[in-house]
């Protein structure tokens, strides 16, 4: 194409709109970049005003994070020195660290319910996608529309009945009980986007494999199910992304054993109300993994985010 | 290598502790709001670990998310808690739906009496129906809302002049609650040493229960009944009182002309924030922090003083504080039971006084040298003496949530009268009462 | 639907093939495959669903077991129905959701179209406006509380530095004013690279033939914008609607953590006032007639509108 093309805009325009652009970028990131910051500043910085762009950087937010700490007589801090570095922050506030935080544990909670879903998600979903696409199954559209419209219930009001049912079943608070409802929540949108995915797939390859002498599970497991990868892989980052990020369902059915990151954030608090320091470490550890997926997933997003009804 | 030491000794003295006792060695949570009081109770606990073998883990919830979060733990029969410091108004409700133990028995088998403590605590914390000798908690923690103020700003001669000059009167400790609005409007937007203050933080938090526990403290002393006649849930003309309307629009005229900006939202952790960064002249709080800002540094010690929530009609102070009670749902209720044995005992409870929390044994409050051993031991005595608390009835949520939102709509949002604020909470808790039945 | 793959693989797989597969037939291998995300459907999303129907004709409270629970047929229909607060909710979803919508509209067509013009490190920059939408809307929502702040609060600080206002003299989450506002900003942070993207692939759908068949006719720029670019787009642009209508319609994580439906109940959003109902007041049976009336809400409004965008994509 000639650079005479009607449809290439000119190059004062490109300009123009690359600058609007970028500008719309940058100020997007001012918070998630101040989220970052504030991690880094001690409590009266965080809290100083004008706010402070620079400062003396700290990890006393990343210790307060981690640790829980006490208040301790002159005589005792005399008596015991601090030993490291960690130590040494809490000492400027007369503190002393009495032990870890209940953050590595919650965030754990988060790892082990994000993943054990979304490795339940991906591996019903996969079966169910390909047995939607591929087999004629009684009523298979409307099943699947309705699948997708429980995603239109407010999740307060499915947690009603969830909240029953658990608690009849003994699996409030654990972890099973957490990884079950994400999957029973994922699958809807695991399966429609999995479905899209091996439609994609040219059924030739697995008929040449049954006139081999596949069977048809043969066929599942070594034609298609390499074929699908990349999409399994975005499908399954969708889904880890949404119990990641998952609030509602976590406030209200979890209270400590099973709790998962979001809740607990934003309850860190320091000596009398919000730690903001700590929060912003917190959401900072917490935030990253995502940021990064999104970057790896950014060919797929939209295909996810729309439930497959806009491929690019 | 300093923890290593203190944790292979703490092993040993549980060894040696569990070979002392024949029960089994239990690990026992024990759930409660994230303050002060709780740091200070993990340090007392110690000795209960030491002693008994079983271990201790806590599970502290900030204030703002403590009620929703511990009543949904107990209405899912959640495990979490062994033992539970809850609020005094859940006692209703703990008893009713059968989610705390009932301790008669234990108590009679033990030997505990609730003689033993204060009536006020006993009474607000431990009974159900209100009242009447069935007890489902300990009294763990004794509490109510009380007020402290810069004394060091009050002492200073020019703002005593100022005051002088702009009222005609002294400048003290106030005697009562309009004496503190005029005070607290004096200090709104004052210069002092370079830095604009402001009056006093009050709460009027609409998530939880802040707004409520702040109005009911200027309601109180203006004389505010929950009924005509006890019991009988008869509200209309107690709730809505001309006095409960004088009250109601106090709390307004002080929100509005003698608090910091931005205070539309704030509880505990803001009144702290507000006094400890030297922004207001005066805070309401609960007693359970006094000791913390006693302690603190910058704005504690000489520059603090306490004084109980001032009358105005009559005394009256906001209670707060909790009973410790046994969760039905815990599979370890002999070693929380233990816990509760242990945390009666007299010497128990004077330490626990001397670390910070409010013990409410006669032991420790009758001492004589109780009233000097902290700045605020007395104002406690006192505002114990005339507290009053929100309704303990099972349906108490329900309650504290239609107050929370009438409340907050008039003060904060500014919608319609004190009269009609009134008028329409009459109207939410008569349906409460009589989707209860009671009514 | 007669050329699904489905169909296509029925038809292909040759009968005498299928007799030679050992083992299961197609019938029972797609069952098994099918079989337990079926169950988990029922377990999680059908039989709550049942549940809480029948739950919304009782005076069942969760926190009260030792209750009788009575059927007493509409009256929690009727109660909410005749609620004047619960109005008030509505209201204050349905101001959430037409200023979120519309503002993500105006600025995420605006992004596509900009970035459309297809400029040196486009897929950069796209990639970098996204962000905000993948991230936990309660972490951060919580720490949008934090730059509202009065005094301290970027946020306070930027406006003061443009408008020369006094940083503490606003409050954007406490006053009645502003609180609707500060979070409909915060859900256009978020949720504009949502449009934007879904645009940018209906402008992207657009054939270049088209433009260049206009320029021979020689339409104005403005008019290739207006009978081109718009039209062709719309379609998509009313599915970014329906999602994020349904999205926002749902909205309680965010919200929570920025103002807690406050100040008073200015920003009680439905979901917000529900999670009262249900798991504060704990009236359970009223509760689930409350979420059944959201539901069937937003199940009517949702049909109706995917009927309107199918008449918009068949012109």
């Amino acid at each position: 194409m000639s650079s005479f093309s009607v449809t290439e805009p000119s190059k004062r325009s490109k300009w123009f709109a690359g600058t609007l652009v970028i500008l719309y970028a940058l100020i997007t990131m001012v918070p998630l970049a101040w989220i970052m910051l504030t991690g880094f500043k001690s409590p009266a910085d965080a809290i100083s005003y004008p706010p402070k762009v620079l400062f003396e950087p700290t990890l006393e937010g990343y210790v307060n994070l981690f640790t829980t700490r006490t208040r301790q007589t002159d005589e005792f801090l005399a008596a015991n020195p601090p030993q490291t570095w960690y130590d040494r922050i809490v000492r400027e506030y007369d503190m002393v660290i009495a032990g870890p935080s209940k953050f590595g544990e919650r965030f754990l909670n988060s790892v082990i319910i994000g993943f054990g879903s979304t490795f339940l998600s991906i591996f019903l979903g996969t079966l169910a996608a390909y047995a939607f696409s591929r087999f004629k199954i009684p009523l298979a559209d409307d099943l699947l529309f309705f699948i997708l419209s429980t995603r239109m219930m407010p999740p307060i009001a499915v947690a009603i009945p969830i909240f029953l049912m658990y608690r009849q079943l003994g699996l409030s608070d654990t972890h099973l009980g957490m990884i079950l409802l994400y999957t029973g929540v994922n699958i809807s949108l695991a399966v429609w986007l999995l479905k899209g995915f091996i439609d994609e797939i040219p059924l030739e390859y697995e008929e040449a494999a049954l006139i081999d002498g596949y069977t048809r599970f043969q066929a599942f497991y070594k034609v298609v199910l390499p074929q699908a990868a990349t999409g399994i892989a975005s499908t399954a980052i969708f889904c880890l992304i949404f119990a990641w990020n998952e609030y509602a369902f976590a406030v209200l059915l979890t209270s400590g054993t099973a709790q998962t990151a979001p809740p607990f954030i934003p309850t860190i608090i320091g000596v009398g109300g919000l730690d903001w320091p700590a929060v912003a470490a917190g959401a900072t550890i917490f935030l990253l993994p995502v940021m990064i997926f999104t970057i790896l997933l950014r060919k797929h997003l939209l295909r996810g985010i729309t439930f497959g009804a806009v491929r690019k | 290598m300093k923890h290593l030491k203190l944790a292979s000794a703490s092993a040993i003295s549980i060894a040696a502790a569990s070979f002392a006792n024949t029960a089994q060695a239990e690990d026992l949570t024990l759930c409660w709001a994230a303050w002060d009081p709780a740091n200070a109770l993990v340090e007392l606990s110690k000795e209960f670990e030491s002693q008994s073998g079983h271990s201790m883990s806590f599970e502290f919830i900030p204030w703002p998310n403590f009620a929703d979060r511990m009543l949904n733990e107990l209405n899912s029969g959640g495990k979490l808690c062994d033992l539970l410091i809850g609020d005094s108004q859940w006692i209703g409700g703990g008893a009713e739906n059968g989610h705390y133990v009932k301790l008669n028995d234990f108590f009679d088998a033990e030997g505990i009496s609730m003689s033993d403590f204060a009536d006020a605590t006993v009474y607000a914390y431990s009974t159900w129906p209100k009242g009447t000798p069935n007890y489902y908690a300990l009294p763990a923690m004794g509490d109510a809302n009380g007020w402290f103020y810069r004394k060091d700003w009050f002492g200073r001669e020019d703002i005593q002049a100022a005051y002088k000059e702009a009222t005609g009167q002294e400048l003290r400790e106030p005697q009562s609650q309009k004496e503190m609005l005029q005070i607290a409007q004096f200090f709104q937007g004052r210069e002092i040493d370079g830095q604009t203050v402001y009056g006093a933080a009050i709460f009027t938090e609409r998530g939880s229960e802040g707004i409520t526990m702040g109005v009911t403290s200027a309601l109180y002393p203006w004389g505010f009944k929950y009924e005509n006649t006890p019991g009988s849930y008869d509200m209309d003309g107690a709730v809505n009182s001309p006095e409960a309307v004088e009250a109601l629009e106090f709390y307004k005229e002080f929100y509005e002309t003698a608090t910091p900006p931005g205070y539309t939202n704030s509880y505990m952790g803001e009144s702290l924030d507000a006094f400890k960064s030297g922004q207001v002249a005066m805070a309401m709080n609960w007693f359970a922090f006094f000791p913390g800002l006693y302690a603190d540094p910058n704005t504690g010690g000489d520059k603090i003083d306490f004084f109980v929530n001032p009358p105005q009609n009559n005394a009256g102070s906001t209670l707060g504080g909790q009973g410790i009670s046994v969760v039905a749902y815990s599979d370890k209720q002999d070693a929380a039971l233990e816990y509760i044995k242990w945390f009666a005992n007299p010497d128990v409870q004077a330490k626990w006084w001397e670390l910070g929390g409010y013990s409410a044994h006669n032991s420790v409050l009758n001492d004589p040298g109780f009233k000097d051993s902290a700045p605020f031991a007395g104002d406690f005595l006192e505002a114990m003496g005339s507290v009053q608390d929100f309704w303990q009835e099972p349906a108490y949520a329900e309650l504290l949530l239609a107050m929370q939102k009438r409340l907050h709509d008039y003060i904060v949002a500014d919608q319609g009268t004190a009269q009609e604020a009134l008028d329409k909470l009459v109207e939410d808790w008569t349906e409460v009462f009589e989707d209860e039945g009671k009514l | 639907m007669t050329d699904s793959p489905a169909t296509r693989a029925a038809q292909a797989t040759p009968v005498g093939v299928a007799r030679k597969i050992k083992g299961l037939s197609d019938r029972a291998i797609a069952w098994i495959f099918v079989g337990p995300t079926i169950f988990l459907l029922l377990a999680i999303n059908i039989f709550p669903l049942i549940w809480t129907i029948n739950l919304s004709f009782t005076d069942f409270r969760a926190n009260r077991l030792n209750r009788e629970v009575e059927y007493i047929g509409l009256r929690n229909y009727e109660r909410i129905l005749t609620d004047s607060d619960i109005w008030l909710n509505m209201q204050a979803t349905a101001h959430f959701l037409f200023w979120t919508i519309f503002f993500q509209v105006l600025i995420g067509f605006a992004l596509a179209y900009l970035i459309n013009k297809k400029f040196k490190g486009n897929d950069l920059w796209t990639t970098i406006i996204v962000l905000p939408m993948m991230l936990s809307p309660a972490v951060v929502g919580n720490f949008w509380k934090f730059l509202y702040q009065p005094q301290i609060g970027l946020f306070n600080y930027v406006v003061s530095f443009i408008t020369g206002k006094d940083p503490s003299s606003f409050e954007m989450l406490g006053s009645v004013q502003l609180a609707p506002w500060s979070i409909v900003i915060v859900d256009t942070w978020m949720w504009t690279p949502f449009v934007m993207l879904i645009c940018l692939a209906g402008l992207r759908s657009i054939p270049d033939y088209i433009y260049e068949a206009a320029e021979v006719d020689r339409a104005s720029k403005l008019r290739q914008f207006f009978t081109i670019t718009i039209p062709m787009v719309l379609p998509f642009l009313m599915l970014a609607v329906l999602f994020r209508g349904i999205e926002n319609f749902k909205m309680f994580d965010l919200v929570v953590q920025l103002t807690g439906g406050g100040p008073g109940s200015t920003t009680e959003l439905t979901s917000i006032n529900l999670k009262r109902e249900a798991f504060e007041k704990w009236r359970t049976g009223y509760a689930s007639a409350y979420a059944i009336i959201l539901f069937v809400t937003v199940f009517g409004l949702a049909s109706i509108y995917v009927k309107a965008l199918n008449k918009v994509k068949e012109r």
